[in-house]
């Protein structure tokens, strides 16, 4: 069965700017609707008296004192950058 | 038709820790590109978000003074959007838990009060800085900024005119000010506006569709955009026309807004809890604890000097707004100064100052103790008030005591009867034709003579003085 339509896959492609072929689009939805049919499983499960939860174990309020500590050098920080231009990463023309 | 205007405004205030949110990168404006960042904020693989305790005590402060309530349980969410400001590729803000809710702050436009709600005050991390090369077909990023800790204040729909909007926004940085928790400098970022705006037919319930106005770079630009979006929206449906839930920024050249994209809707942005996080639980101590921390905000020091210093509300009102003068006002009361006089000096004098060179009142060398010593020496005649504009250039452009400039320069008071009558005499000598025509019943004169006389003292003579001892020596002519 077909969970998610064509229309989903090229929306999502769209949301992280992928540029997706016609049998790309048939090869991710396969898996995809995989992976909700599992997700699906869950559904097995009566959650009717469970609190929403978005941890699973019971730590709280985990904080740092606001200290600064040294950060990357420049040269670091940019080593992963595809391409630089005067201590900036350089990207393709974004105007927002 | 009518229509009626329906104005919603979000604010981002970067708050000031000395840490960004989730690591120990420094967070000060203006370092060299990509020298503050790390493998947290630069979102690398298998690293963990740490959360900046003082950032929370900031927006839970931030959140009290704007009247919300605190929420008992907060917590991070992500929401996943992909653009090169955000190596991440998800923003951690808060979505269905936000830190405070259902606030409100009080503006007045043309003398009438106006109660604005805030549905809600959210903590989360600003991206980083895109600079788009003219014609390069590139943009250069610096990561800097990402990860600097913001609240968003978003308002209720409660606006209706674009001086709403901007009275609105005067309040809020006010407040924030006053709290200490942002310098709020809209030039460098630190506080930022976007609005949304919607006009429906007087009387209808329903909003309209409402766009979105983004790159409002100060108040007055807020106002502008507000105004042309008011009426292109009026044009828009007068001609039968519909308007599309867009995303448009305010071009300040052309002064005109321009249509910037089809916004993406708020599925699109997929939040989900940030499982590197945990929730916050808020105690009742805690709350004390920050609420102890704010100090007199804006509307309660307008109301005192009001009530204790008897100034005028308009007086009042201009004093509070910017913190910074607030507080010159306070020093020069607490060093003596009438309340009044200080406000004229402060509002006239210095403001006109600060409004020519473009300065803010912490950049000038004066400070509240030399002007509250200088408005002294008015009081007790040791200076004219036309003496005392010199004294004032001095102290506004190079600081220091106006007891010393003013003997330096020699700029006391001459009180002197028989030095005055001198100078009087010597005027009535040297203007026959003045003395005449004040003989002849021309009362203007005597204003010519009084201007000779202090011409003659190099401005240092007692105007009152002067103005008393001519009439007797014209009379005795």
């Amino acid at each position: 069965m077909e969970r998610i339509s064509k229309e989903n896959i090229r929306h999502v492609a769209e949301l992280a700017r992928l540029e997706l072929k016609e049998e790309e689009i048939a090869h991710f939805g396969e898996q995809l609707d995989k992976i909700i049919l599992a997700a699906e499983e869950l559904n097995e499960l009566n959650t009717d008296n469970v609190e929403a939860t978005s941890h699973v174990v019971d730590v709280r309020n985990v904080m740092r004192r606001d200290e600064v500590k040294e950060s990357l050098s420049r040269e670091d920080a940019l080593k992963n950058a595809p391409d630089e231009d005067e201590g900036q990463v350089r990207v393709p023309s974004v105007l927002d | 038709m009518s229509y009626e205007t329906v104005i919603g405004l979000e604010v981002h205030v970067e708050l000031k820790t000395n840490s960004k949110i989730f690591c120990g990168c420094s967070t000060e404006f203006g370092a060299p590109p990509n020298t503050h960042t790390c493998p947290v904020c630069l979102g690398h693989p298998g690293v963990l978000p740490v959360l900046n305790q003082q950032a929370v005590d900031f927006a839970m402060k931030a959140a009290m003074a704007i009247n919300c309530d605190i929420a008992e349980v907060t917590k991070f969410d992500r929401k996943n959007y992909f653009y090169p400001d955000n190596p991440k590729a998800y923003q951690i803000s808060q979505f269905d838990q936000p830190i405070g809710e259902n606030g409100w702050i009080d503006i007045e436009v043309n003398g009438e009060k106006k109660r604005i709600g805030i549905t809600r005050l959210h903590l989360e991390e600003d991206a980083g800085k895109l600079t788009h090369v003219e014609g390069q077909g590139h943009s250069l990023v610096d990561y800097n900024r990402v990860g600097t800790p913001l609240v968003e204040i978003v308002s209720e729909p409660d606006i209706r005119t674009p001086e709403e909007a901007y009275a609105y926004l005067e309040k809020l940085k006010a407040i924030m000010q006053y709290t200490e928790v942002s310098d709020c400098k809209m030039e460098e970022g630190s506080l930022r506006c976007d609005a949304n705006i919607s006009i429906r037919p007087s009387g209808q319930k329903e909003f309209g569709t409402k766009t979105e106005l983004k790159n409002l770079n100060s108040f007055a630009h807020v106002q502008k955009g507000l105004e042309f979006e008011e009426k292109r929206q009026e044009e828009e449906l007068e001609n039968g026309g519909e308007i599309l839930q867009e995303t448009r920024r305010w071009d300040d050249s052309a002064k005109e807004t321009i249509l910037m994209r089809v916004k993406e809707g708020s599925d699109d942005y997929r939040y989900f809890p940030d499982p590197d996080l945990v929730n916050l639980y808020i105690d009742e101590d805690w709350k004390k604890r920050i609420k102890e921390t704010i100090p007199e905000l804006p509307d309660a020091r307008m109301e005192r000097y009001v009530e204790e210093h008897e100034l005028p509300a308009y007086d009042a009102a201009v004093l509070t707004q910017q913190k910074a003068m607030s507080d010159f006002f306070e020093r020069g009361l607490d060093a003596g100064a009438p309340a009044k006089p200080l406000s004229n000096w402060l509002m006239g004098e210095v403001n006109g100052y600060m409004n020519q060179e473009g300065k803010e009142i912490e950049d000038l060398p004066i400070t509240p103790e030399a002007l509250a010593s200088m408005i002294h020496m008015i009081d007790k005649g040791t200076i004219s008030s036309k003496i005392a504009k010199t004294v004032f250039k001095e102290l506004v452009e190079n600081g220091g005591d106006p007891e010393k400039i003013v003997e330096d320069k020699g700029l006391v008071q001459i009180s002197d009867e028989g030095e005055i009558r001198g100078m009087v005499n010597e005027a009535l000598d040297n203007n026959p034709q003045s003395v005449e025509d004040y003989q002849n019943g021309k009362g203007k004169a005597i204003g010519f003579l009084v201007g000779q006389v202090m011409k003659a003292s190099k401005g240092k003579a007692n105007p009152q003085l002067v103005n008393e001892l001519l009439k007797e020596e014209l009379d005795k002519r």
